[in-house]
């Protein structure tokens, strides 16, 4: 067989394969459900049910879509420049950490002033933690996947190690566990009763503001030929390492805006818990939405409805919760083929 | 107990090779399928399938070595889904290695729980016994070190010896070489690439599900979620700091393994205790960072690396 | 040669389309035992095409492949190979990390046996490359090897798998014309031997040297064949080309201000690609130099030099008069220099980006497509358009992605990007390879033209012929080092090549190889 590129695909040719890989993922989540004993046919009905059949639950999937939005983010920025950066769940720990660092009362600061600040800070200490791998790369050649990879475990022993030491919450009853953040440090909720947070509305503008630079900047500009072609970006004098190092930086600040977010939105402390993955999650959201930081918002969604959905049903069917993983996955994967399907046709040599 | 005193105990070297074993069990796994020109990240998770598999089947009655070969078909099954999407569809293989691993790691827990859904704590099976050699074993320092491990660890021995052979000694060996170096080259001889490629990251896969299995089976006699904790990350480093060569990745696992087992014991140390524990569980990280730093420079990476090859693309 | 009685290979009416494009239109044609016929043709007149399918590469939709009066099962290189077809590739299909052995027995013994049988497969070898006069070592690696020593090694690929009928696909263009001779050479002894040969070329002279008979096609139909003994050049050329458009009339151009000098330079060599060796050279406004060289021989060095993608290690660059210090791509760009690259898909342009954003590829970084870090894409798109109009670019708009344009097209684009924006130096790697007669000449004008108005071109071939007729003045590089310029007409072919193969830079630097 042989892979033909399709010269004007046609709009079925462009919905379809991936109508089909959605349909094939919730298929093979309903027999595996089956085997664990649920009806087959009630699956879906429960995720959906689960993840936005109350008001509860919407504002469940909303705050679990929240970091997802910015992990995601930092996956699609990068990967759009081909920098493949796996370690957003550090980076989105090291937003964390100095949130705490500096928003459990060593800055006696008013909110206004306060929250911009931590973000910022938020922002330096994610970029700084990717920076390390971006060097290694432009410089050395090393694979950023394994280095930003092995980052995670190293950052989160770091992170374990600060919260049985210097950051140990003295209230804490021997938990690892830090000091909560005083209310200055506290991102207030968008609408008075719902459990909605100011960092939602950060990830919309987030996304927004990387949908302006990847399309209107000379940045986006590069980091698109990067990506895409670097022997042709170089010879047109793109600076292609600067262009990989500045692309890092803006990935690494926005999975520290996520660890901000939960912080100071949702929270309220640094835990070694703070994170199911969403630093990994983020890479399939991402891929999901193609890689475009609106579409991010939607996956976002989406995926967070999975988890919720799967939470819920498995407390209604007894389906292990390991089941959103397996539909997560089989969803990348077939969506990845389908988005491949879309351009190019499958023929005999 | 001072280090230098440490490095001359043989139970410090039997640690060693007992880290060491899953290591080279993956490590070679991850060889075969980048020689091949594929780039394996389901690796991890492969890890995580093995080490449940192996362990479900002794569990549910099988003989050991059974285990082991379900281990193994476990991991070809997932070498399966990865190199169907990689080799003829010639998806992005950091995306599909990624979902691989997601994937594997998943379905293991779910399974897990599925079988075992009131457990708390993992059951026990018997795993395989340390099989002192004859005469070998006797040697000082040496024997109670390198032949009084377990068949498993032998075996990973074996299959360093054998895999070597088959890539620089066989036709089979030259195709999966040549087909990581130049996909246009055996295409031309009349070989499939497809083929091949799919050939190499299936068996690779297999054996790193042996890697997993190892720990389930013959490191430690149970199943735990967590138990892989980046070793397939690690190996992945440990190919490039053995310059996809079988005998070189060998030493790199038993060194890295040696340093591993170093920081266990100086942690037990009054020395260590003066230390947070957590820098020394750091250490196999940083020091899969700096093999990358150091072999990065020399190592010869097969041309054809995460190149996919789409026959008579124009 | 011998006398043809049985049949050796048989196309019958091969039909391949790729989408809209009939690569092949109902092609036969039949070659002889120990007989040679030359497959002439443009480039993008389907010879590739058909011998890949002869090979077993392609699938034909409709068609039949005799061998010695066996159909060969379709899309089967294996096939074809145990039936004794072997292929040289024009771009050679080797693994350069490799041994010159490895490479050859790779694919012979069953892929599932046991050993290589090493000793054997040297010996056989040895004996191959000694009978064949193909020197070269079995256990070198093919990285190491000068391209023709890697052409020995495909040759040897096929001699060794007892080829029956061997396809050479534009053997002689990464050759000088000394080794293209040896080759010729080697092949009459094979062919006495009973070789069948199917040539793939455009270079009419080899054709009637080497050819007993010759087939013609166009637009992927066979419009002719004739035996070399019944025809000439001129007949052979109207056939191939049919009523195409004459090649540029070329009047010699009037040198100016020297715009570019190169003082001693030297540049690293990268991997096995020679580095610059102390060369000198001047480029002069309204001028065209040619470079003459096989390839690998110091034309990417000297590209890269100038095209600012390498700075010199020792010596020095003047531009306009002044001695460079700091060099770089985009300062090549701004200082107009037109850079056209050897390979357009490669680094000329982006395939997945549209017509638009590979227009500017070189100059978004400032007025007028950029203003503080934000592009305008309207002034963008209307250069985008403006290029496509004056340069006569075929495409459906300037939104559409440039991977599904032809060479041609593709080629313009990249002409226009550099061109519009008047450039005084204008370095031209390999500017016509792959394209069809007539885009061929649309480029050889826009390089005259653009010379006429002023501009010093750099022009670097594989091709002699092109050099030859374009050319004011022409240096020959070989391992690095230049040789003297060479005016209009002062060299011969046979003489270039001299130099071309090293010889000729004086004695003690010239080593064998």
């Amino acid at each position: 067989m042989r892979l033909e590129p399709i010269r004007n695909p046609s709009v079925a040719r462009r919905v379809v394969p991936i109508g089909l890989a959605l349909g094939a993922t919730i298929a093979i989540a309903s027999l595996l459900a089956s085997v664990a004993g649920a009806n087959p046919f009630s699956v879906l009905g429960l995720i959906l049910k689960g993840a936005f059949g109350s008001k509860f639950a919407i504002v469940e999937t909303f705050n679990r879509a929240t970091p997802l939005i910015f992990t995601g983010l930092a996956a699609a920025v990068a990967f759009r420049a081909k920098f493949w950066n796996i370690g957003a769940e550090a980076q989105l720990y090291a937003g964390a950490l100095t949130t705490v660092v500096l928003g459990t009362g060593l800055l006696a600061w008013p909110s206004f002033a306060l929250l911009p600040l931590l973000a910022f800070v938020a922002i330096l200490a994610g970029a700084l933690l990717l920076l390390v791998p971006a060097v290694l790369k432009t410089r050395f050649g090393v694979d950023e996947v394994v280095t930003t990879l092995l980052f995670n475990f190293i950052f989160l022993l770091f992170i374990s190690m600060l919260l049985e030491g210097p950051l140990k919450d003295p209230m804490g009853m021997g938990w690892p566990k830090s000091a909560r953040v005083v209310a200055e440090a506290r991102l207030p909720r968008i609408f008075e009763g719902l459990r909605v947070h100011w960092g939602f509305a950060l990830a919309l503008i987030s996304a927004f503001v990387v949908w302006i630079i990847q399309t209107r900047s000379t940045l986006g500009f590069e980091m698109r030929a990067v990506g895409l072609n670097k022997d042709a970006a170089a010879f047109a004098g793109i600076p292609v390492n600067r262009v990989l190092v500045k692309t890092a930086l803006l990935s690494g600040g926005l999975a520290a805006l996520g660890g901000f977010s939960e912080v100071a939105g949702l929270k309220g402390s640094l835990t070694l818990d703070l994170s199911p993955g969403y630093g990994y999650t983020g890479i399939i959201v991402a891929m999901l939405a193609l890689l475009n930081p609106i579409g991010v918002i939607v996956a976002a969604l989406f995926v967070a409805g999975i988890f919720v959905g799967a939470d819920s049903m498995s407390r209604a069917a007894d389906v292990p919760t390991y089941l959103a993983d397996i539909m997560l996955a089989t969803a990348l994967l077939l969506v990845v083929l389908a988005i491949m399907l879309t351009r190019f046709r499958v023929v005999r040599d | 107990m001072d280090i230098i005193e440490i490095l001359f105990t043989a139970s410090f070297w039997a640690a060693a090779i007992r880290i060491a074993t899953p290591l080279i069990f993956a490590t070679l796994g991850e060889l075969i399928c980048e020689r091949a020109g594929v780039l394996n990240l389901g690796i991890e998770g492969i890890m995580v399938a093995g080490a449940f598999a192996g362990w479900m089947a002794v569990y549910s009655g099988t003989g050991l070595w059974v285990g082991v070969a379900v281990a193994m078909g476990v991991g070809m099954l997932f070498g399966l889904v990865h190199a169907l999407l990689t080799v003829p569809f010639g998806l992005s293989q950091h995306v599909v290695g990624l979902g691989v691993t997601l994937l594997a790691t998943s379905s293991t827990y779910y399974a897990y729980r599925l079988a075992l859904p009131e457990v708390t704590n993992p059951p026990k099976i018997a795993a395989f016994q340390p099989y002192e050699i004859p005469v070998l074993s006797e040697i000082p320092l040496l024997g109670p070190a390198l032949f009084s491990q377990t068949p498993f660890t032998y075996l990973a021995f074996v299959l360093v010896a054998v895999v070597a052979l088959v890539l620089y000694r066989t036709p089979v060996g030259l195709a999966v070489r040549a087909v990581g170096e130049n996909p246009a080259a055996v295409a031309a001889q009349g070989l499939s690439v497809t083929a091949i490629r799919m050939g190499a990251v299936i068996v690779g896969s297999g054996f790193m599900a042996m890697g997993g299995a190892f720990l389930t089976m013959s490191a430690f006699d149970s199943f735990f979620f967590e138990m892989v904790n980046g070793r397939g990350w690690i190996c992945i480093a440990l190919v490039v700091f053995g310059s996809w060569r079988p005998g070189k990745a060998l030493l790199g696992a038993i060194l890295f393994a040696a340093f591993d087992a170093l920081q266990i014991r100086v942690q037990q140390t009054g020395f260590g205790a003066e230390f947070p524990y957590q820098i020394f569980l750091m250490m196999p990280y940083f020091l899969s960072i700096l093999a990358l730093v150091a072999m990065s420079r020399r190592a010869e990476v097969p041309a054809a690396l995460m190149v996919p090859f789409n026959k008579g693309e124009r | 040669m011998t006398q043809g009685t049985a049949e050796a290979l048989r196309l019958s009416n091969i039909t391949k389309r790729f989408g809209d494009l009939t690569a092949n239109d109902a092609v036969s044609f039949s070659v002889d035992e120990g007989e040679v016929v030359a497959l002439l043709g443009e480039n993008g007149a389907g010879k590739t095409t058909l011998m890949n399918i002869l090979f077993g590469q392609y699938t034909p939709d409709s068609g039949t492949v005799e061998v010695f009066g066996e159909t060969l099962p379709a899309g089967n290189s294996r096939a074809a190979l145990d039936a004794g077809v072997g292929m040289v590739h024009q771009h050679f299909t080797l693994a350069d990390n490799m041994t010159v052995q490895e490479n050859i027995t790779l694919g012979v013994r069953p892929l599932l046996s046991l050993g290589l049988e090493r000793a054997a497969a040297r010996k056989r070898i040895v004996e191959l490359s000694e009978r064949f006069h193909l020197a070269v070592s079995p256990d070198a690696r093919v990285g190491s090897l000068s391209v023709g020593e890697r052409q020995r090694v495909e040759i040897l690929k096929a001699l060794y798998r007892d080829v029956r009928i061997l396809i050479l696909d534009e053997p002689t263009a990464v050759l000088t014309p000394q080794e293209a001779d040896d080759l010729f050479s080697t092949l009459k002894q094979a062919i006495a031997n009973g070789l069948s040969v199917i040539f793939i070329s455009h270079k009419l002279h080899e054709v009637m040297a080497i050819a007993d008979r010759v087939v013609v096609l166009r637009h992927g139909k066979v419009v002719g064949g004739v035996r070399t003994a019944d025809t000439d050049t001129h007949a052979l050329a109207a056939m191939m080309m049919g009523s195409q458009a004459e090649p540029p009339e070329i009047a010699p151009g009037k040198a100016g201000e020297a715009l570019v000098e190169l003082r001693g330079v030297s540049t690293p060599d990268i991997g096995n690609a020679p580095g610059l060796k102390a060369i000198d050279l001047t480029l002069y406004a309204g001028q065209i130099c040619g470079l003459a060289g096989v390839s690998g021989n110091g034309q990417a060095a000297l590209a890269d030099l100038v095209g600012g993608m390498q700075s010199a290690a020792r010596g020095e660059m003047i531009l306009y008069g002044n001695v460079l210090h700091g060099w770089s791509a985009r300062q090549a760009v701004h200082n107009g220099i037109a850079r056209i690259p050897e390979d357009r898909h490669k680094t000329g342009t982006i395939a997945d980006f549209d017509l638009t954003e590979n227009a500017i590829l070189e100059r978004y970084n400032g007025a007028p497509f950029s203003r503080r870090g934000w592009l305008d894409w309207g002034r963008a798109r209307r250069f985008a358009e403006e290029i496509i109009e004056k340069f006569d670019v075929r495409c459906p708009g300037p939104e559409t992605r440039i991977r599904l344009l032809s060479g041609g097209n593709m080629q313009k684009l990249i002409l226009g990007r550099v061109l519009e924006a008047q450039p005084r130096i204008i370095l031209a790697n390999q500017p016509v390879r792959g394209l069809d007669i007539g885009a061929v000449n649309y480029v050889h004008r826009q390089l005259l033209d653009a010379r006429d108005r002023g501009a010093a071109v750099l022009l670097i071939s594989e091709d002699l012929d092109e050099i030859m007729a374009l050319a004011d003045v022409i240096h020959v590089i070989a391992d690095g080092r230049l040789s003297p310029a060479f005016g209009r007409g002062e060299m011969t072919p046979a003489e270039l090549g001299i130099w071309m193969s090293g010889q000729g830079f004086g004695a003690g630097s010239y080593h064998a190889a």
